[in-house]
């Protein structure tokens, strides 16, 4: 095991799959020589060629419509866009097309071997156009499955198995944590599966509900409710879509409450769909109100930052507000 | 109208390609490194007191970018985005305008919004995100607008004012002002969709609209024979039926010269031009990045030699208007007015907390005031874990 920051682990994720197999592509802004803004493929141009690792023009629409003729003809892209709040352009490409590319022709066609990366988040001075979690946008269109690493060994599995598996898959990364996130990573090949939530900690009286970045956030407010002799559970959901009902319901069958916290707006963010899912599932259990705890429904502010974002304090109070309902 | 389509080449009866590359586009040059003139030259409209205010203008520029870089440096500053070495084409583009017409520029343009006379302090309290920024401390530095200086307010994703900028003064044709819109944007965001649209609708709706690319060779470590191919961005305006111009963008007296007469031209046949400027990005593109992982130390000491601050400043010098003496007090006095400036604006406040929730509709909604409240009760439950709001509401 070595040790491994995430953009490490993500490198050398997308460093396997380059040696693998000669039809898998890295491209996007700034990926080539340079390496990518934040250096996630550094490398992989020197080592692969590049025909199969480069720049591209500064055009999203072109880099997910042209990702998405490569997977069609049987290559196997991984395209970055530079940051999640720049995906915009290529929504048409990524909603109309590579979600609906399977269906639409009966099969006949299919864009599986897609994967798109993307930074995604806050807590880095970015303000508005920085820091978007835009993962519900995506995880309202049927056929994309959205994935969310917490740390470097999830980032390495679960990179993997989003660019072997045979959907288009958008891969979020915490750019918060791609230097913060220091952990052992194996060296060799391993998956993480898709669609699978992670009980991180076990605990009785409530289930807390988070993905990538907030993860650290949701502990820390564990951390403040053990100390109240508070015994939380903690699931990372690690797949927005499709996502693990079973898991989630089963642990709030357990502990009869729910917490879910995302640093997106509160108002139809994952949030919601999971809450609803879950007083259907387990409507007989609950001893108080899933608790949302989510950025406010405002974009996402510089200055104001700390009051916006759904800190381990805010968690905290919540969970304090579940217990004693 | 017609839905005709046209041919005014000849007819062949073999198949004959014409070259991607043919398109051959004059550079507009009208003043040398070493301040003399072309002989020839079309002179800008430009006496010595618009002269001397474009120097200032570059001036200042050039202080202020090296002030705050050194300030993000010193861990003072989150962010910065400098302009050395291409700042006659931003304050060039501005002073060939008039004040009414409407600026919207991508972000590396602060030049224009200088002659156009926004206060240091303006400048300041929006890269300090703090109470006194017009746009109220929601984007990070170098995102200015102002709604007086008809500057619009700049947006991070790339390319989308250029289509606007089409709109913006299709409106302005339409209420029969007299002004134009110019859009400023980079030879990267010029690969945008939003490019396109921008253009081709500029062209068929007949749009007074000034298309201003800024040239400068790189889009962050991307070279520009990784972004296009053909001649330039300018080449492109031939294709959309665009009137188009390329211009040394290191020259300021070109600058304002070409912006001039697209001005002129723009009002008068209601129509749009594209105005290209070739540069140079000296500097890194933001204080995020070293541009010594991807280009040559040669490659920029050849375009340092190419200085359009030093290069009107030897035009100045030629013409009487400016002399090394208030050169040397001009830089002086701007140097100690930043940094005086940088104290003051660090320590303002912080915007006002009932600020997270204005501005997203007219008048906030219920829940938004409901969640302000229950973020103020927060506050006031952990002072100690929110100190730029507690205690001040």
């Amino acid at each position: 095991m070595a040790q491994m920051n995430m953009l490490h682990a993500i490198n050398n994720a997308l460093d396997i799959a380059m040696a693998e197999d000669n039809s898998t592509l890295c491209f996007g802004e700034d990926v080539g020589h340079f390496g990518g803004v934040f250096r996630a493929t550094s490398g992989l141009q020197e080592k692969y060629g590049k025909a199969r690792c480069f720049n591209t023009p500064l055009v999203e629409q072109g880099i997910i419509g042209f990702a998405n003729g490569l997977a069609a003809q049987g290559s196997r892209p991984i395209a970055e866009i530079q940051f999640a709040d720049y995906i915009f352009p290529a929504f048409d490409q990524i909603v109309n097309e590579a979600a609906k590319f399977r269906y639409r022709s009966g099969n006949e066609f299919d864009v599986g071997k897609l994967t798109i990366r993307s930074p995604y988040g806050g807590g880095i001075a970015g303000g508005l156009y920085h820091s978007q979690s835009p993962e519900a946008y995506f995880a309202h269109t049927p056929g994309l499955k959205v994935v969310i690493p917490r740390n470097p060994y999830q980032a390495k599995g679960l990179l993997l198995a989003s660019i072997r598996d045979d959907n288009p898959v958008i891969f979020f990364e915490p750019k918060r944590l791609y230097r913060a996130s220091v952990g052992e990573v194996p060296e060799e090949d391993y998956q993480l599966p898709l669609g699978k939530a992670e009980v991180v900690q076990t605990g009785s009286d409530i289930t807390l509900l988070a993905w990538g970045a907030q993860m650290e956030i949701l502990q820390k407010a564990e951390d403040l409710a053990a100390n109240d002799g508070i015994s939380c559970e903690v699931i990372d959901l690690r797949s927005i879509l499709p996502w693990d009902v079973e898991t989630i319901a089963n642990s709030v069958i357990k502990t009869g409450r729910l917490l879910i916290s995302q640093e997106a707006p509160l108002t139809a963010g994952f949030a919601s769909e999971i809450a609803a899912t879950i007083q259907q599932e387990c409507f007989l259990h609950l001893e108080s109100p899933v608790e949302r705890v989510c950025g406010l429904d405002t974009p996402y502010p510089l200055a104001l930052e700390k009051e916006y974002v759904a800190d381990h304090l805010k968690i905290y109070e919540a969970i304090k507000r579940s217990i004693h309902y | 109208m017609s839905s005709e389509l046209y041919n005014d080449g000849p007819v062949v009866h073999k198949p004959t390609f014409i070259d991607g590359t043919s398109v051959e586009i004059p550079e507009l040059k009208i003043l040398k490194q070493d301040g003399s003139v072309y002989e020839g030259s079309d002179m800008p409209d430009m006496d010595e007191e618009l002269a001397v205010k474009v120097y200032k203008t570059l001036a200042f520029h050039r202080v202020l970018d090296e002030r705050m870089v050194a300030s993000q440096r010193q861990g003072r500053l989150s962010f910065y985005m400098a302009a050395l070495g291409e700042e006659a084409a931003s304050v060039g583009g501005a002073a060939g305008l008039k004040d009414q017409d409407m600026i919207m520029s991508q972000y590396r343009e602060q030049g224009a919004l200088m002659f156009r006379g926004f206060s240091l302090e303006n400048f300041m309290n929006q890269m300090f995100s703090n109470e006194k920024d017009l746009g109220k401390g929601r984007q990070m530095p170098i995102h200015y607008g102002s709604n007086e200086l008809n500057y619009m307010t700049v947006s991070s994703p790339l390319g989308t004012q250029i289509p606007q900028a089409t709109g913006y003064a299709y409106g302005q044709k339409l209420q029969g002002l007299d002004a134009v819109t110019l859009c400023y944007f980079g030879e990267g965001a010029a690969s945008e969709g939003d490019f396109h649209a921008g253009l081709n609708m500029a062209a068929v709706q007949e749009a007074p609209v000034i298309f201003f690319c800024r040239n400068n060779g790189y889009a962050i470590s991307t070279p520009s024979d990784e972004q296009f191919k053909g001649n330039g961005i300018a080449s492109r305006g031939v294709g959309y039926g665009i009137k188009t111009l390329r211009v040394d963008g290191n020259d300021i007296l070109a600058v304002i010269k070409a912006t001039q007469i697209a001005r002129a031209y723009a009002l008068k046949e209601n129509a749009p031009v594209l105005i290209e400027a070739m540069s140079y990005r000296l500097g890194a593109h933001s204080t995020s990045d070293d541009p010594s992982g991807y280009r040559t130390r040669e490659e920029e000491d050849k375009w340092q030699a190419n200085d359009p601050i030093l290069r009107m400043k030897n035009w100045m010098l030629a013409q009487n208007w400016w002399d090394e003496a208030q050169e040397k007090s001009l830089f002086e006095s701007l140097r100690e007015e930043v940094l005086a400036a940088v104290k003051v604006s660090e320590k303002i406040n912080k915007p006002h907390i009932d600020t997270l929730i204005t501005d997203v509709y007219d008048v906030p909604s219920a829940q938004l005031e409901a969640q302000l409240e229950q973020v103020k009760a927060h506050v006031n439950k952990y002072p100690e874990a929110y100190p730029f709001t507690a205690g001040k509401f």
